[in-house]
């Protein structure tokens, strides 16, 4: 149903031997790169990377980015865990509505497709640029995850709740269930629907796509809808893997998951990019990260190399169009 | 007396299309030169060529005698050529001072902006151009007129032995083109060569002393503007031998399709004058219509509001087979058998990274999906169907479009609207920047589409394309219908006669 050759580009190709490159220098470095454990390891670290860069790929295939997705990650983990927890009482009400573990999850993940919502309305009804609106919905959402916690951590969330972050089905972590999941989905909806062949079109030639009919609008409310949605997700995945919901958390992942947008091939500029790219994206990040760890290598040299390896993905990317 | 600056043999190709062939030209001191011709005529082309925009051509360019190449067009500026484009090249956030001196600042020894210095130099720039604004007044502030005197201002600071001016009066009133007037003839008596661009023939009469008619890229007349008549180079621009595709004797007693009654368009900017005015024609089932007006004549403006996207501007009711319309968005009309192939084929048109059989079946989308997911299949199916009518030339249905040719990313484009089968299909410029062999093929598929029972609304600014395929002709002019001819009744000359705009048509 997937045809992977179609969906791989040269970037990609490219990424992929860079990843073995890389790969194979770490195993000839380090005694214990090369591990299961670590390979687990390194899948389950990635796999909240992985779903918000799922959710930022499609925000930037249609030329626009999202900012707020590490503020929506802390907000709904925070919702997800105070609910679980302490429930909703809403006193001058005299009311008080309890939370079982699923249902704390689709509250989580309502409140973080709603607020993709909003950014999505922002952006399309009030044409308000998306790196603003999305700026304004980073601080925003910060702000209600200081108010709903106080500005502290809730822990205590339980073990069926933390099965999620710690757990394993048939020999593989639950993170990497849930993320593999978003990402067979996410290709899916890009290359097999109409709604993804619209975000191509969008990101591709915006004002072509609205004379040939497209719901332009529609569209974009529901891409950032489905941001926001991921990176509740990935809150969930962090707060059941800490058992704790901390009021900092995701702080600068936005920029951790373009990051991988960008090294996976996906164009700034929209209409150019893939899934696929993305994920490979994140690995090369996470297998860098992982790697620099085992090799003892400082954390301050450890951004230094990071930055340094976007730049130099772009401007691969760059002359691999320029040479099309 | 020897030119001041010379082309030889000048040939300029856009990925095969043709848009100057072996252009000579010469210009003296002293004089203004006129160059005329229809829109695409390679006006344009030319002008981006003298003046370093285009750098890669065949033929020869020669300044004062000697040859001459360059690189960029500041080679040319500072070779002393200067140039006042017809789209205004102003930042409206800087000051008036700060856009004349802009690339050119006057800096001191420490590197420092001479702001003093700059200020003053503009002010005695706009003093001799009579216009009365501060020099650290925002750009953005002015008037569309002020600004146009601005940009010629500009050209006037680097004292330019050669001025090109590309219809320096579309956007200023009366009193400046005076002004205007008198600086180009104070410019002339100075010696300096002018280079004058204009639609509006009065004005080339009162100003020019030499004229060059450019059609189709050649150069098809020149001489001293004294020897020649206006009717004569009426005929010149658009004189040509015309191939008649088509000439129905078609009466519009059949239904009517589409009804515009009354039709106005809001200027946001100047709400004197509104950028469609009274516009009221019939279009009957198969009838081909042609629109013929110059550039700002309100004809993109129409096609554009009958799609729905000028909707909260709009006065005036739209009929589509009877019924009243509102459209609010090209979703909706394009639900109710609207279909538009837009002007820029670039910006409006295609997908420019997408592959042919995705930009084929963007308007189609539910008839390549099977179950609500994508089919290759059918994807192929629709590819193999257009591509073989249509005689698109094209590798495989995964190649991009924006390496196709223009002839060919525009059949797709049609190819896209044909398989919804529309009730009247607008195309607005269909043929620009193609070459002649697929606008002959465009031709003849418009014939057959009509045939079909498609009504055809065709927008064009080629004299010769519009009286070859239509079955009746409008003109437009300052957003208004100002002619109406049958296929019979129309020559080259009426249509030119009432598309100039009245006020310049004495």
């Amino acid at each position: 149903m997937i045809s992977l050759k179609k969906n791989f580009n040269i970037a990609q190709f490219q990424s992929l031997i860079a990843l073995f490159v890389l790969c194979l220098a770490l195993a000839l470095l380090t005694d214990n790169f090369m591990t299961t454990d670590n390979f687990w390891n390194v899948m389950r670290q990635i796999s909240v990377n992985v779903c918000i860069s799922v959710g930022m790929t499609l925000v930037v295939l249609t030329a626009g980015i999202d900012l707020s997705v590490g503020s929506i990650l802390a907000f709904c983990g925070a919702v997800t865990a105070g609910l679980l927890k302490n429930g909703l009482s809403i006193p001058s009400l005299n009311l008080f509505i309890g939370f079982t573990v699923l249902g704390a999850i689709v509250a989580g993940f309502l409140i973080g497709g709603g607020l993709g919502f909003v950014n999505g309305y922002a952006v399309t009804k009030f044409k308000v640029p998306p790196f603003v609106a999305t700026l304004a919905m980073l601080t925003m959402a910060r702000g209600f995850t200081m108010l709903w916690t106080k500005g502290h951590p809730i822990t205590g969330l339980g073990d069926s709740f933390g099965f999620l972050g710690t757990g394993w089905f048939l020999g593989i972590p639950m993170p990497v269930w849930i993320s593999g999941i978003v990402v067979i989905t996410a290709v899916i909806l890009t290359s097999k629907t109409r709604f993804g062949r619209y975000i191509y079109a969008i990101g591709g030639n915006e004002n072509a796509s609205r004379l040939s009919g497209i719901p332009i609008n529609k569209v974009k409310i529901w891409v950032y809808s489905i941001a926001g949605l991921l990176a509740a997700v990935g809150g969930v995945l962090v707060t059941a893997r800490l058992d704790s919901a901390q009021p900092n958390a995701g702080i600068s992942y936005e920029l951790d998951a373009i990051a991988a947008v960008v090294i996976g091939g996906t164009s700034l500029s929209g209409g150019r990019g893939t899934i696929w790219g993305t994920v490979l994206g994140a690995i090369i990040i996470g297998v860098l990260n992982n790697g620099l760890i085992l090799m003892n290598v400082s954390p301050f040299w450890q951004q230094v190399i990071k930055g340094m390896v976007i730049l130099l993905a772009v401007i691969i990317d760059k002359s691999n169009q320029k040479s099309e | 007396m020897t030119a001041l600056l010379e082309v030889k043999e000048i040939t300029k190709k856009f990925s095969g299309v043709t848009a100057l062939s072996n252009v000579n030209l010469s210009l003296e001191g002293g004089k203004v030169t006129a160059l005329i011709g229809e829109n695409g005529a390679g006006k344009s082309t030319l002008l981006k060529i003298m003046s370093g925009i285009y750098t890669d051509f065949e033929g020869q360019m020669l300044f004062k005698g000697q040859e001459i190449k360059f690189s960029r067009p500041k080679d040319a500026q500072e070779m002393g050529i200067g140039i006042i484009h017809q789209e205004l090249n102003l930042i409206p956030y800087l000051t008036v001072a700060q856009n004349i001196f802009l690339g050119r600042e006057l800096v001191n020894a420490f590197g420092f902006l001479e702001r003093e210095k700059m200020i003053n130099k503009t002010k005695a720039l706009l003093t001799r151009l009579k216009l009365e604004v501060e020099p650290t007044a925002l750009v953005g502030t002015l008037k569309v007129g002020q600004q146009q005197i601005v940009e010629i201002a500009k050209a006037l600071l680097t004292e330019s032995e050669v001025v090109f001016m590309d219809e320096p009066t579309s956007a200023i009133g009366e009193s400046e083109v005076e002004v205007l007037f008198e600086i180009i003839n104070k410019l002339k008596a100075e010696g300096k060569a002018i280079v004058y661009i204009s639609h509006k023939l009065d004005e080339l009469f009162a100003l020019a002393d030499d004229f060059v008619v450019l059609r189709d890229g050649k150069v098809v007349g020149q001489g001293g503007v004294s020897e020649i008549s206006r009717a004569q180079l009426i005929n010149m621009m658009a004189g040509r031998e015309v191939k008649v595709v088509k000439k129905s004797t078609k009466n519009c007693t059949e239904e009517k399709v589409l009804e515009v009654k009354n039709l106005g368009l809001l200027n946001p900017e100047n709400p004197q004058r509104p950028l469609l005015k009274d516009i009221s024609f019939d279009l009957c089932k198969g009838e081909v219509l042609g629109v013929y007006g110059l550039m700002g004549a309100g004809r993109t403006e129409l096609c554009e509001s009958l799609f729905g996207l000028n909707h909260r501007k709009l006065t005036g009711s739209i009929l589509l087979n009877g019924h009243k319309t509102g459209f609010k968005s090209p979703i909706e009309a394009i639900d109710a058998g609207m279909a538009l192939v837009p002007e820029d084929r670039k910006k409006d048109g295609i997908v420019a990274g997408m592959s042919v059989s995705k930009n084929l079946s963007l308007t189609v989308i539910e008839k390549v999906s099977k179950f609500g997911f994508l089919s290759d299949a059918l994807h192929t199916k629709l590819y193999d169907k257009h591509v073989a009518s249509l005689k698109i030339k094209v590798h495989n249905e995964d190649q991009a479009i924006k390496n196709l040719s223009g002839g060919n990313q525009q059949k797709v484009i049609l190819g896209k609207w044909i398989e919804r089968n529309p009730t009247v299909l607008m195309l607005d410029e269909p043929t620009r920047g193609i070459d002649i062999n697929a606008k002959n093929e465009i031709y003849e598929l418009i014939a057959r589409l009509s045939a079909s029972g498609i009504s055809i609304l065709v927008i064009s600014s080629e004299i010769p394309e519009i009286l070859a395929i239509s079955d009746r002709i409008l003109v437009m002019s300052e957003g208004e219908i100002t002619a109406e001819f049958s296929s019979e009744e129309a020559t080259e000359t009426n249509i030119m006669n009432a598309c100039i705009p009245e006020n310049m048509n004495q």
